[in-house]
């Protein structure tokens, strides 16, 4: 179709090219086009955080952002931060903590939380609870998931230290 | 094959059986977005389905056409009631005995009721053609108070014959739906007449949702060449929905095959059968080819199953020095356009008649009016259950307002009321027997964990400060000691459309020593594989990592009503430790042939049978596993499986005492909660960790209940609060830290003595939070404030009692 346009965009480290309408949500491109289906759809109004990924080093809620806004991009989703032989920490952390229990808001839960511990590798409970507020979890009642967080952020920080 | 570990501890740990902090199996999908919902599959061909749905409350629909959307491409069907009609399905029958309109046909009663579905080839297509469909509606008169209904000539349900009864008995206007009596009516009335005092008041809990953060969807799939029909989907209770599917399509049911994938968080509103699933199911059949539907998150909270909206009038007598006397309960209830409230057939107001609460009440009675209005049907249990949560708020109110009447302390009138642990079983004035508890006990621990003197005593000084101009903060003291009854249930008393309410587990032990079990509940987070493979290792003495917990498909779980009403612990969680004493009773004849001995001189010891008297004869679990499959046994069948269907002789009833403390600024009506305090009782703990777990979410939701979520209406029947920008959902920065506690009481009916406790801390958390926010104003004459107690609500109090200057 005439009104298509052509994106590029970088996920999780591989090229992608395709034809699109200006209008499609990343989501969906994510979802449907690319099969990446970590990415969940909650509210489609920014509000949830279910769908967060990593876009050009920021956190973004991709149910509002346009492909053709994303064109150029490098994003990254749950499945770009480990894998199955080498789990990100947090990956492991959730799970030492019972950081999740549907796993619906999981995947954006510790998308979001990878880039939070990057911008801030040592956060206090309260910047947790904050740099947090994006993303909702309707089982957990969060205690879990900022406990979670927290043990991550000790341990990257300890073998940090001891790499250094 | 020995074992190397050798000491029983050692085996008792390395099971991973019932007890133990075991870590979640289901979380390594989880963690790495490997989780498969509903609207992760995808299927060659499939289409996707969209609702135009009314923007009108209560309307008549004059005319639909379908012919602009028809002519944009990529667009397949537009199907109306006049397409289901001759399919006789533009209409279908509900959980309550109603009927519900699945498109509208002839009129709307509720904003966003399904009015014409579209099939397109993709989401933004079947968007687009919803925008072109043409519809035209007069406008009737709309009714949201239930009151009013019941007075008003404006007949709503046009479709119900006047004068003739309705599922659950005589309709007394033609707005009204049932009326639902527990108890002795007389004798309530007496005890109160002749009461030394009464309390009274009207206590409304609020429409709320339960929003799940996966909304509600299906893929619809009809193999035409096969005849087979398969049906994806968030479904609760997946067998129930292949047997409705069966009922009102005409497949039969052994060519249905329902499968409820990963699910998203359910909470109740994923119960019921929608609209959504029958005209995907329909277009499925139509065209060939898959469907798929799934409902945005304004469609989520404006249609889908609400929750609540019970206006309970209350009427609690007492002695003097606070002994209570009689309870009297009317509840007018608003369930909206249709009764498609989610409830046992024979308790159309599910088990309301829990309202005694935790308290020895010699004489009640309740009666629950259902209404029609203009709103969304529904009425399910939203993280409770049936019901049990808007019981135990009100009774938990009225013990507070009864203490004021009294000018009593809260605590203490509820200490001198309790059921006895002497007293259990327990038979209550309305009806049920309790199993078992111990309230005592937990409520002294609890007001002793918080400091509860200390915590009056401060309380009592602040008014002080604040009388003084001191301070501009109050502080409340929520108290809550609640008792659920869950575990739905006796076959005898509860079934769903004539279905029993037992559950079911089915075991296959494999060869090497691991098994597969399956069950006929299904996980929306509960962690049930992690869970049943614990009670099944400490059962049948093999690993938990050994064995594998599946659910959720109908062509090969064994049929079960589902999970809800926190009924998967004690009605399927029975039916697994039954199913594994099957398993154990024929491993205890395999390993007597095997070690030469009478069936009888062989125990069960953790992992293994051993000889009596001689403990170095033994055959493990594992081994017996194996000869299972490779010895013919005489008298023994080869193999080594169970099924078992369990039918609870009786519920489940777990308990709790919880405090809040909280505090509340006089000016902003904010609140800040400054300590949260649950002590849960679910009798035998399987899993720590998932308790723990299932605590702090179920107080995240009754914190959201009770301080913000509502579905509010204007007066045009416009739902207001339809997005996550209105409708409350705490954040983690809304959200306390709460220490859990526990007691141990268990049930004596109960298998492994297990009560369940998913929706405990939604029950007892509401009138934590909300008793905290009366307590707050009880020096300043507040006596009842409803729910939810916002920032401007909780302004407005201050504001009512003068304390603004």
């Amino acid at each position: 179709m005439s009104n298509k346009k052509h994106i590029t965009m970088t996920v999780n480290g591989e090229e992608q090219e395709f034809l699109a309408e200006p209008r499609e949500l990343l989501i969906h491109t994510l979802r449907e086009r690319l099969g990446i289906t970590g990415p969940h759809i909650g509210c489609e109004t920014s509000h949830c955080g279910a769908c967060t990924v990593t876009m050009n080093g920021k956190s973004v809620k991709s149910c509002t952002v346009f492909v053709a806004q994303a064109d150029g991009a490098d994003v990254t989703t749950i499945e770009g931060l480990g894998t199955p032989d080498s789990l990100h920490v947090l990956q492991n952390a959730f799970k030492e903590h019972h950081g999740l229990q549907c796993g619906y808001c999981t995947p954006g839960m510790i998308t979001r939380a990878s880039k939070l511990l990057e911008e801030n590798p040592n956060p206090t409970e309260e910047e947790v609870r904050f740099g947090m507020a994006g993303n909702l979890c309707r089982c957990t009642g969060y205690q879990n998931i900022v406990k979670s967080i927290l043990a991550a952020a000790a341990e990257m920080n300890a073998s940090k230290e001891a790499a250094e | 094959m020995k074992d190397e570990v050798t000491t029983r501890e050692d085996r008792v740990e390395a099971l991973g059986g019932m007890g133990c902090k075991r870590k979640r199996v289901e979380d390594a999908r989880f963690t790495q977005g490997k989780g498969n919902y509903v609207d992760d599959i995808k299927l060659p061909g499939m289409l996707f389905g969209d609702f135009v749905r009314s923007p009108y409350a209560h309307a008549r629909v004059k005319s639909i056409n379908t012919e602009v959307a028809m002519a944009l491409d990529g667009v397949i069907a537009v199907l109306t009631a006049a397409d289901l009609e001759p399919l006789g399905l533009h209409w279908m029958p509900t959980l309550a005995g109603d009927k519900q309109m699945v498109l509208a046909d002839g009129k709307v009663l509720f904003q966003g009721q399904e009015v014409a579905y579209v099939v397109a080839k993709d989401r933004y297509i079947a968007a687009d053609a919803v925008e072109l469909v043409e519809v035209e509606y007069e406008e009737l008169p709309v009714l949201t108070d239930p009151f009013e209904a019941l007075q008003s000539d404006v007949v709503l349900r046009e479709d119900l014959e006047l004068g003739a009864d309705g599922a659950h008995g005589p309709r007394k206007h033609h707005n009204h739906i049932f009326t639902w009596e527990a108890g002795d009516k007389d004798a309530t009335e007496q005890v109160l007449g002749e009461a030394e005092v009464v309390a009274e008041e009207m206590v409304y809990y609020h429409r709320t949702h339960p929003c799940p953060l996966e909304t509600c969807g299906c893929v619809a799939s009809m193999d035409k060449v096969n005849g087979k029909l398969t049906l994806y989907g968030t479904f609760q209770a997946p067998h129930a929905i292949r047997t409705v599917v069966s009922l009102i399509s005409g497949l039969e049911e052994h060519n249905i095959r329902v499968v409820s994938p990963d699910i998203g968080g359910g909470f109740g509103n994923k119960v019921g059968a929608y609209a959504g699933y029958v005209c995907s199911v329909v277009a499925s059949i139509v065209t060939g080819v898959p469907v798929k539907w799934v409902e945005d998150r304004m469609e989520n909270l404006m249609t889908t199953a609400f929750a609540r909206d019970y206006w309970m009038k209350g009427k609690i007598s007492a002695t003097k020095d606070g002994k209570i006397t009689g309870l009297w309960c009317h509840t007018t209830a608003d369930h909206g356009g249709f009764d498609a409230c989610a409830d046992p057939t024979k308790f159309p107001a599910g088990f309301m008649n829990i309202c005694t609460g935790s308290y020895d009440i010699p004489t009640a009675y309740l009666a629950v009016d259902g209404v029609y209005t203009n709103k969304a049907p529904g009425g399910v249990a939203y993280r409770c259950s049936f019901r049990v949560t808007e019981a135990a708020y009100f009774i938990e109110r009225m013990i507070e307002v009864l203490a004021i009447e009294l000018n009593m302390d809260a605590a203490e009138l509820r200490r001198i009321n309790f059921i006895k642990k002497e007293q259990f079983p327990y038979n209550s004035a309305l009806g049920w027997e309790y199993d078992s508890g111990d309230y005592h006990t937990a409520w002294e621990r609890a007001l002793t964990a918080v400091g509860y003197d200390d915590l009056r005593n401060e309380q009592a000084q602040r008014v002080e400060d604040f009388k003084a101009g001191k301070t501009r903060k109050l502080l409340g003291i929520g108290l809550t000691h609640f008792t659920e009854i869950v575990g739905a249930g006796p076959v005898k008393n509860c079934d769903i459309l004539g279905l029993g309410m037992f559950d079911s587990c089915e075991i296959r032990i494999h060869p090497t020593g691991s098994a597969i079990a399956r069950l006929g509940t299904i996980s929306q987070g509960q962690g049930h594989a992690t869970t049943f493979a614990q009670i099944l290792a400490t059962e049948i003495g093999l690993p938990a990592d050994s064995i594998t917990i599946e659910e959720g498909d109908t062509d090969t779980a064994p049929y079960g009503l589902g999970t809800y009403g926190s009924r998967s612990t004690p009605v399927a969680g029975a039916a697994t430790a039954m199913a594994g004493r099957k398993i154990r009773a024929k491993a205890q004849m395999i390993a007597a042939y095997l070690l030469e001995v009478h069936d009888d001189d062989v125990e069960f010891d953790v992992d293994r049978f051993v000889v009596k008297g001689a403990p170095e004869k033994f055959k493990t679990m594992k081994e017996i596993a194996f000869a299972a499959y490779n010895q013919a046994i005489p008298g023994i069948e080869p193999g080594l499986e169970a099924v078992s269907y369990y039918d609870p002789p009786n519920m489940t009833y777990p308990f709790g005492a919880y405090i809040c403390v909280m505090e509340i600024d006089v000016d902003t009506g904010e609140h800040e909660i400054r300590q949260f305090y649950a002590l849960d009782d679910c009798g035998t703990r399987i899993n720590p960790m998932i308790i723990e777990g299932q605590v702090h979410g179920g107080l995240t939701e009754a914190l959201a209940i009770a301080m913000g979520q509502e579905i509010a209406y204007d007066e045009m029947g416009n739902v207001k609060t339809g997005t996550l920008m209105d409708f409350f959902l705490p954040t983690a920065w809304e959200t306390p830290n709460y220490t859990t506690d526990h007691t141990v009481t268990p049930s004596p009916h109960h298998p492994i003595g297990a009560k369940g406790v998913g929706e405990s801390p939604n029950v007892g958390g509401v009138p934590a939070f909300s008793n905290a926010v009366h307590d707050a104003f009880r020096a300043f004459g507040l006596r009842q404030s409803h729910m939810p107690h916002d920032h401007w609500r909780i302004w407005k109090i201050a504001n009512d009692l003068g304390l603004h200057g």
